[in-house]
């Protein structure tokens, strides 16, 4: 790991139309070509194959899980007993959710398209993002992964906004901001950004899932009032708050501290080796550099990519306390220096970084 | 002057598979199907011009490799976000081993 700094333009502009938007598109940065490790065909189809076998089982069992923690939460509400139950509905709610949102939103989790299409209306329910919204911004996070102006998803902007992290871990912010746009989108408003990334056709069904949504709301407060209890809000919408600790612990390790406006995932994602805890709830997408160079392969074939191509890769951070040791410094001298950042070091075995796909960007002038 | 176009050899294809071909300056897909009929498409995504023939055929539909949009390959049809637009779908036959394509 090499901590380096860059000559971007400064203060950065991440508006979706804003200076920096433009400026990606001109650079070329915009949908532009990335690195790639090279995989052959026959090895690539391997890893790609789709099963409903593996994803089935995990969803049973996480199913079966979120039930047992209600029913506990519920049984022992009143008394103390309550709170371990409700940590684990807690992080399977506003946690667990992130991860199942997402693989099932690439559409790789299942074989068959409805079981993908089940899990990721729920969940995206219970992490409270749009499920049309969401799908068409990470498909952008996709093609522009930290691409300043372009990409809709970057969870840590430079300079950091500290408390705004410290804030999500209690999904505080996050939660905030999902209510006013689903009240926003539910009055029939698509912002200007919203627009950059979701075609004229879906926009009407993110408007149509956001008035279901906050019909369901509505009813939940009104059986809480009817009710005089906390309990209806403690299974759904709380557990957004007091559960997202887990995936705001995993989601800023994906990409904090390291560079922007590069095209080689190797630059500015990271792979962190985690407790099967941790990658049950994560569902695998520890591996994200992986991920990012392969969106195809399922989350349970992610650990097979990984020791295929390590060879070209950084070497795993090696645990999330790891991660987290060199995030936070980083994150520190970032608030001096919004250029600041930390490159990763490849092997001996690896292609190098094309310095040359960089010369309109930070990391040419900051690598060497 | 007929616009049969040689692009591979049967054998060149594995079955639930897809196979770039390059011509005159344009790309295409080249498609077997689990049931062994061949099939051809433009060779880029309509979402954002990705390589198609390095995504994944299963049963009758071609998966994008970078945003997993899929299409029908054997109408062209887009099935599933992030696509939109349908794909350009080509005739195809078998002569003698070799996969030709009709190239309008």
């Amino acid at each position: 790991m090499t901590a380096i700094t860059s000559s971007a333009a400064s203060p950065r502009d991440y508006s979706l139309t804003g200076r920096d938007a433009r400026l990606a598109i001109e650079n070329g940065l915009a949908a532009a070509e990335w690195y790639h490790t090279d995989i052959p065909r026959k090895q690539m189809k391997e890893l790609m194959q789709r099963s409903d076998q593996p994803a089935i089982r995990d969803t049973i069992i996480w199913l079966a899980a979120f039930v047992v923690s209600a029913a506990g939460g519920i049984w022992f509400w009143g008394s103390w007993w309550c709170v371990p139950f409700f940590f684990v509905y807690g992080t399977l709610y506003g946690s667990s959710t992130d991860s199942r949102w997402h693989e099932c939103g690439h559409g790789t989790a299942f074989r068959t398209q409805w079981m993908n299409d089940a899990v990721y209306q729920l969940a995206c329910f219970m992490i409270m993002r749009n499920p049309v919204t969401w799908r068409w911004s990470h498909t952008r996070h996709h093609t522009d992964t930290i691409i300043v102006g372009r990409d809709p998803e970057i969870a840590v902007m430079r300079p950091p906004d500290l408390l705004r992290a410290v804030l999500n871990f209690f999904g505080i912010l996050d939660a905030w901001h999902a209510m006013v746009d689903m009240v926003r989108n539910a009055a029939g408003v698509i912002s200007a950004a919203e627009k950059t990334f979701i075609p004229e056709p879906e926009q009407p069904k993110a408007i149509r899932v956001a008035r279901i949504w906050l019909a369901i709301y509505l009813a939940t407060i009104a059986l809480a009032l009817y009710l005089h209890s906390w309990l209806p809000l403690m299974l759904i919408g709380l557990p957004r708050l007091y559960g997202a600790w887990h995936h705001v612990m995993t989601g800023l390790l994906q990409h904090g501290g390291l560079a922007d406006n590069v095209i080689d995932h190797r630059l500015n994602s990271r792979t962190v080796l985690m407790n099967p805890i941790s990658r049950f709830i994560y569902w695998n997408m520890n591996y994200h550099v992986e991920h990012h160079m392969f969106p195809m392969v399922p989350y349970h074939a992610l650990p097979k990519l990984h020791e295929m191509i390590k060879h070209d890769l950084p070497a795993p951070t090696p645990s999330i306390l790891a991660g987290y040791r060199e995030m936070i410094p980083a994150f520190l001298r970032q608030l001096r220096n919004e250029d600041y950042f930390l490159k990763r070091a490849l092997p001996p075995t690896a292609k190098p970084y094309r310095e040359e796909l960089h010369n309109d960007n930070p990391v040419a002038a900051a690598a060497e | 002057m007929s616009d049969w176009v040689e692009a591979c050899a049967a054998g060149d294809i594995d079955e639930e598979d897809v196979m770039r071909f390059d011509h005159a300056g344009r790309t295409f897909a080249i498609y077997r199907s689990p049931d062994d009929e061949y099939f051809a498409t433009d060779g880029l995504c309509t979402h954002e011009k990705v390589h198609l023939a390095d995504g994944l055929v299963m049963d009758d539909i071609i998966e994008c490799p970078k945003h997993n949009g899929r299409f029908n390959y054997k109408t062209g049809d887009a099935r599933g976000a992030p696509v939109c637009v349908n794909l350009k779908t080509y005739p195809v036959k078998v002569d003698a081993g070799k996969i030709l394509i009709r190239i309008g």
